[in-house]
């Protein structure tokens, strides 16, 4: 066991971890965080999906220790902490219909959220590129791809609260 | 996982002391993503692993005329792949590096990591194989500069032994009048392993080949280079006819498996379509 600090989603967490353990187990063992979904645990689905640095990462293949000093921003810190107003892309998936199951999508929405920081005006090309890795068991990746879509739209217009 | 000991070197000198003292039954990990499969799979299951991630001279993307292009083990293979510089001079290795997983992993897996990694299919090894790549292994009793084609002894296997480490990858400036293209057969777009992955690389003067490299990759135990096939398009113009006999060699030299994704058959002809594809992409790149 080692002492480990880690920076999510602004708060600081000081806790005690094995050296192995990954950041998904202790992001919902742990933390309680268990918005951040795990399905295949090897790096082939990016359900656990969070931004390490503003940069989608697998949190199944990152060791907690190698996430110390870093930021990491989990599903669960999307929405305005103030006013607990939805990002635009959370709120997008909502009013499109962007979930069936559920399990993707807190991986999506952060994989689009890094994305649209990056770009705002995607392509659906583009959009389609940056979820490849995201599975959605669902498949319901038309309506995901309209959804993350239509966020942008709305970032731009200037509903944006991150 | 059981519980094991885990070391943070700061310095390569301090990292390849700790390999020497553990030796086999230490490993490296840097991105995580083929090794934390691996032990969590009890593929493998070592008693030290060394973090690497804190050695920031591991890290770079460095290019100079007379050099050329030096990149640190550390670079993950999202970085390669967005390099404007090496999406300028070197294209065909930023080409590579965007067919590796899928862009979560690519923001994790570096490129050091994806070489020791040693798979078959691994998608910038023939991007740098016809690059003429060469890598630094660097252990307690100094460094040495091996080339890419003699990194790997089989699938999952290179010559780096118990208490050496790979620092960085070089590669020479390439000729004007120079073209490259990497295409693969996956079985769908995006995160996939290739079926076959073909690179090519041509210097041209005027309509002739002036000099032709193709690497294969996944249809060996290793990458390789299918040379018969380089040889004969080599000091020729290009023509259909000569494109198809040098496919047919590259199809020969493969010597493919049967798996999941593919039967040995089908590779065997995708060597033959997908060749032909590289090198005629190659030449409209320069």
């Amino acid at each position: 066991m080692r002492m480990l600090v880690l920076n999510v989603n602004g708060d600081k967490y000081e806790l005690k971890a094995k050296v192995t353990a990954t950041l998904a187990e202790v992001l919902r063992e742990e933390l309680g965080l268990t918005g951040t979904k795990v399905m295949c645990n090897e790096g082939e689905c990016g359900a656990c999906t969070v931004l390490i640095n503003g940069r989608p990462v697998l949190s199944c293949m990152t060791l907690a220790i190698d996430a110390e000093n870093k930021d990491i921003l989990t599903i669960e810190g999307l929405a305005d902490r103030a006013t607990g107003n939805l990002h635009p892309i959370q709120k997008s998936f909502v009013e499109n219909s962007g979930m069936q199951c559920g399990v993707c999508t807190p991986g999506m929405i952060l994989t689009a959220k890094a994305l649209l920081d990056e770009n705002p005006a995607p392509t659906e090309d583009e959009v389609r590129d940056a979820l490849s890795g995201n599975l959605c068991r669902c498949g319901n990746y038309r309506r995901i791809t309209e959804c993350v879509l239509e966020a942008a739209k709305m970032m731009r217009a200037g509903g944006r609260n991150d | 996982m059981n519980e094991l000991k885990y070391f943070t070197p700061e310095s390569i000198e301090e990292a390849v002391s700790l390999l020497s003292q553990y030796g086999e039954k230490s490993k490296i990990i840097a991105g995580g993503t083929d090794l934390l499969v691996q032990m969590r799979n009890k593929v493998v299951l070592p008693d030290f692993l060394i973090s690497i991630s804190g050695i920031c001279d591991l890290e770079y993307i460095k290019y100079d005329e007379i050099n050329g292009l030096r990149v640190g083990a550390l670079t993950t293979i999202g970085s390669i792949e967005s390099s404007s510089l090496i999406q300028s001079k070197f294209s065909i290795l930023a080409q590579a590096a965007s067919k590796l997983g899928t862009p979560a992993i690519r923001n994790r897996a570096t490129i050091g990591g994806n070489l020791c990694n040693a798979a078959p299919s691994a998608d910038i090894v023939p991007a740098l194989m016809v690059l003429g790549a060469r890598v630094k292994i660097v252990g307690v009793d100094g460094e040495k500069i091996i080339s890419m084609e003699d990194l790997f002894t089989g699938p999952g296997q290179t010559v780096i032994k118990p208490g050496q480490m790979l620092t960085e990858i070089q590669i020479s400036n390439l000729p004007p009048q120079s073209g490259g293209a990497y295409i693969e057969q996956t079985r769908r777009q995006g995160a996939d392993l290739a079926i076959v992955g073909v690179a090519a690389l041509v210097i041209m003067e005027g309509d002739i080949l002036r000099d032709v490299k193709i690497a294969l990759g996944a249809v060996a135990p290793t990458p390789i280079r299918a040379k018969k096939a380089e040889e004969i398009l080599k000091g020729k113009k290009l023509d259909d006819r000569l494109l198809e006999e040098s496919s047919q060699a590259a199809s020969h030299e493969s010597s493919p498996i049967d798996d999941t994704r593919s039967s040995a058959d089908y590779r065997r002809k995708l060597v033959t379509a997908l060749v032909k594809r590289a090198v005629r992409q190659a030449v409209e790149q320069v």
